[in-house]
């Protein structure tokens, strides 16, 4: 395959960006994309040029690093996977691609395609946690005993990676998505009751903070998230936030 | 007498534990704020260890070169996690846990090491589940297990394919409450360069920003290293891109002994590799053996029709298929040892069964297991007489449920529908038992310099089981090493702040910089990359799933001349004071060139079979490893000497004074 890529180049999270078109030749469709990516940063090295910058690192979709903006749909025209797990077979000879970083208020560009997802991280440091010292002597694991359902619908909420996907897909980039999953898995689970009113504030509070978007039900988050988080995430929170908001 | 002290613990295997726990010292509360510990890496091991050393009041700093903790590859292990809990009632205890692991790892581990992660394996799982970790649970709502290879109970805890990640999530809520409080201090983005001695004990480290480029220094009592194995040598493996050992080599190039270098462990159920572009490889996890079958065809000509794409695999009758596991190992079957599956399917592609383009495939086969499903999902709907279709979309329903994520993930990377035909498989590097040595306190042959997790050699011997990675990860964390460090630490009370401002922190620093211009001004004409493919293919090629002398002396050469190649020709573009990718990964794969050669060494060194060291000289007339006890029953702990080959080998002997030694029989 012989493909044009426009790539958003970057020196630094204060320097101007903009795209630049890279043609590439030679692409198999067994590739995926990100080695596509590597092979056109060995023609980099080569020149003796910098490389393209971006975030990888488990390339089997579950370590979240991932962040490419493809043709404008977080990691690309599939749905339910990570960049890393998409292949060049869903492009075709001749294809133009576009490829850029997550684009968020909250996720300053760090160089080239890498974005600062920290602000992730703040909203978890907030209050995603229960709070419960390594002590060796915590109960019995089974003396809590969990409805097969809840504890499988806090497994999916859990499944989220992390990637940001959800606040790249929507056009307010909110992080309510990201948010609710975190604060889902431990509303399920009766390890979770007890701080369930602080925690929801204080994640929410944050997630305010960070300067992502309100949430407008466009679901648009929900389609591109690698992970298939679902929109229930989202109601179960409103409806924890308005509970401890009630409790206050 | 060796030099190296194992300060095992007298007393009965049951006791030791718990008798050392009361004769260590302890810091009290308020001397514990004025000691901080560096904790390098974040996985299950490092992001345990640092939550629950900050929770009893240390200030921990913790470094990962990831944007976030999270992301660190403990993050992919799918299976899950073991732990002697015996909820099936099946005869479980710890001592089986512990006989398991020691028999496992072809009696290569030390007796009173894995006999404590027996011990807190339970623990582990209380403490997951009270930190609202959803593991997978059964209709009354206790949790399930599954079984894995090597063992005959049920003893493994699990979250569908994404354990590790639940688990490390975990972790990472434990640290999020203590980086909430003040009391970690989480440096990301930070890749550690070297570790500073000061008077012979560990006392910082020299970390990169790897945004900005600048070269830091942060001190502290005591330095744990948590930052995972050295699969990454092969170039292909299983492991994360960064995955690197430059932590733990430079802690070895500063004093700490390396153990059992050529211990690798190769997963016998990995995509194969599908051309020259393949930048790792994806493992499928070993729970797919409990429904798939293992075989390549019994005549060659359809072995070469297959590869030619002239015939299907589904085409083959049942007679003419080898299911070569269940021939050669009737007890186990298809559940037999990472290592010995590995053998068997290098033994078939080897003499010319393999199955796909490059001859180096097998076929793991669910059509038994949708058919049995099928005809018992029938059964128990009321369908006594199912019509063979029927059979088949109820049987694929229930291989669905079970391993949906991983038939989906197969599919995405080799484009075809292993409900339809059989998935191909190959082994690829996966985990590394060798890692830095450590005595019974996980403290490494610098006073002051601990390893956990991958890291250290410790539990697995010359093999690891599946579902254990998991368990030891977060038994050094969690359980072990918050008590063996308090002891060390007891005896810095006094001591004040560490200052960066020594003349070893100096030294130190200016040596990191010095290699880092060297790096960048090498000005060659070959990327980081070739070489680190080349130095793969060496090490796969004669250091892999079969090893012999002549294969093993040529590796040591060509390592070596490879290495000093590398810093002759590299070309590193960019700049040092930016985010740079080639150059981060310059610095792991000059590492990665000196580990190589003495991982060769170390495998040259060891004139026996064990685990995953395979040498073809020494193998039964089956086939099967043969070890050597009386002349190999050590751990192998290399001294730095200026460059691998020159390294000294010291002697741990291993003691086995609650299991018989013998050979480990799967048949």
């Amino acid at each position: 395959m012989k493909l044009t890529l426009k790539i958003w180049r970057q020196e630094s999270a204060t320097a101007k960006g903009k795209m630049v078109d890279y043609p590439i030749d030679g692409i198999d469709g067994d590739m995926s994309f990100l080695e596509m990516l590597d092979i056109l940063n060995e023609q980099l090295v080569e020149k003796g040029e910098d490389t393209i910058q971006f975030d990888h690192d488990c390339r089997e979709g579950i370590c979240g690093s991932c962040s490419l903006q493809i043709n404008g749909e977080p990691h690309g025209p599939d749905k339910l996977i990570a960049t890393c797990q998409l292949h060049m077979r869903s492009f075709k000879d001749g294809d133009t691609i576009y490829i850029e970083p997550f684009r968020a208020k909250a996720f300053p560009v760090v160089k080239d395609l890498i974005v600062d997802r920290s602000a992730f991280d703040r909203i978890q440091q907030a209050w995603g946690y229960v709070s419960v010292n390594t002590s060796g002597n915590t109960v019995d694991a089974n003396t809590i005993p969990v409805e097969k359902e809840k504890a499988d619908e806090s497994f999916n909420a859990a499944t989220c990676i992390g990637c940001g996907a959800c606040v790249a897909a929507c056009k307010n980039a909110s992080a309510m998505l990201f948010t609710s999953a975190k604060v889902s898995q431990y509303a399920l689970l009766p390890q979770g009751q007890v701080e369930a009113t602080e925690r929801v504030q204080a994640m929410v509070r944050q997630m305010d903070e960070e300067g992502f978007g309100n949430c407008s039900n466009t679901g648009a988050c929900e389609i591109e998230c690698p992970k298939g988080i679902s929109l229930d995430n989202i109601a179960r929170m409103n409806r924890e936030y308005l509970s401890a908001s009630t409790k206050g | 007498m060796s030099v190296l002290d194992s300060k095992i613990p007298k007393g009965p295997l049951a006791e030791k534990w718990t008798n050392h726990k009361n004769n260590i010292d302890l810091v009290n509360p308020a001397n514990k704020r004025n000691i901080d510990v560096i904790v390098v890496g974040t996985g299950l091991a490092g992001g345990a260890a640092a939550a629950t050393l900050a929770e009893l009041g240390y200030n921990v700093k913790t470094f990962c070169y990831q944007d976030s903790p999270r992301r660190a590859h403990s993050i992919a292990a799918q299976g899950g996690i073991n732990a002697s809990k015996n909820y099936q009632g099946d005869g479980d205890s710890d001592y089986r846990l512990f006989y398991d692991t020691v028999k496992g790892g072809d009696y290569r581990s030390r007796e009173a090491n894995v006999y404590r992660l027996a011990e807190v394996s339970g623990n582990i799982i209380d403490q997951c589940v009270a930190q609202g970790v959803p593991f997978a649970r059964e209709y009354g709502g206790y949790l399930d297990n599954r079984s894995f290879g090597g063992v005959l109970v049920s003893r493994t805890f699990y979250a569908k394919g994404q354990t590790g990640q639940q688990l490390l999530l975990g972790a990472y809520s434990a640290m999020n409450r203590q980086i909430n409080r003040g009391k970690i201090k989480p440096y990301n983005r930070h890749e550690m360069m070297d570790l500073v001695l000061v008077g012979g004990k560990a006392r910082g480290i020299i970390a990169r920003n790897m945004v900005t480029g600048e070269i830091e220094r942060h001190s502290a009592h005591a330095v744990v290293l948590a930052s995972g194995g050295y699969g990454n040598v092969f170039f292909l493996s299983t492991n994360a891109m960064g995955s690197n050992v430059t932590a733990a080599w430079r802690a070895h190039r500063r004093g700490a002994y390396f153990a059992n270098p050529c211990y690798t462990q190769i997963h016998p159920t990995c995509i194969p590799v599908s051309g020259d572009h393949q930048s790792k490889l994806t493992l499928m996890s070993e729970s797919l053996r409990n429904d798939g079958r293992i075989w390549v065809p019994k005549k060659k000509e359809d072995a070469e029709a297959i590869r030619a794409g002239k015939k299907k695999p589904t085409e083959l009758s049942e007679e003419e298929r080898d299911y070569y596991l269940e021939r050669r190992y009737p007890a186990f079957g298809n559940l037999v040892p990472r290592d010995v599956a590995s053998r068997a399917a290098k033994e078939r592609c080897d003499a010319g069964f393999g199955v796909n383009k490059t001859g180096q495939a097998v076929f793991l086969d669910f059509s038994s297991a949708i058919e049995r499903y099928g005809k018992e999902k029938a059964f128990t709907s009321g369908h006594k007489n199912p019509s063979k279709e029927e059979v088949t979309k109820l049987g694929k329903e229930v291989v669905a449920a079970k391993y949906g994520n991983l038939f989906d993930m197969y599919n995405k990377i080799v484009d075809q529908n292993p409900y339809e035909t059989p998935m191909m498989i190959y082994p690829a590097v996966h985990y590394t038992m060798g890692g830095l040595w450590v005595d019974y306190n996980l403290q490494t042959t610098i006073p002051g310099c601990y390893a956990a997790g991958e890291a250290n050699f410790s539990d697995h011997g010359a093999n690891r089981l599946g579902a254990s990675a998991l368990m030891q990860g977060l038994a050094d964390g969690y359980f072990v090493l918050p008590y063996t460090i308090g002891n060390y630490l007891s005896d810095d009370i006094r001591t004040g702040a560490i200052s960066t401002d020594s003349p070893e922190f100096e030294e130190t620093e200016k040596a990191v910089k010095e290699r880092i211009e060297k790096l960048m001004n090498a000005n060659g004409n070959k990327s980081v990359d070739s070489y680190h493919k080349e130095l793969g293919l060496i090490m796969w090629n004669k250091c892999g799933m079969a090893r012999n002398e002549k294969g093993l002396k040529e590796a040591v050469e060509e390592i070596a001349a490879l290495r000093e190649d590398f810093w002759k020709n590299v070309k590193v573009p960019g700049s040092a004071t930016s985010k740079n990718a080639e150059l981060e990964k310059a610095g792991r794969v000059a590492d990665f060139l000196e580990l190589g050669e003495l991982f060769a060494k170390d495998a040259l060194h060891r004139n026996e079979s064990c685990g995953g060291h395979f040498r073809e000289e020494y193998q039964t007339e089956e086939g099967e490893a043969l070890r050597d006890d009386e002349n190999f029953k050590y751990v192998a702990a290399w001294e730095y000497k200026g460059k691998p080959a020159d390294a000294v080998l010291h002697k741990e002997d291993l003691v086995f004074e609650n299991i018989e030694l013998k050979t480990r029989s799967y048949k």
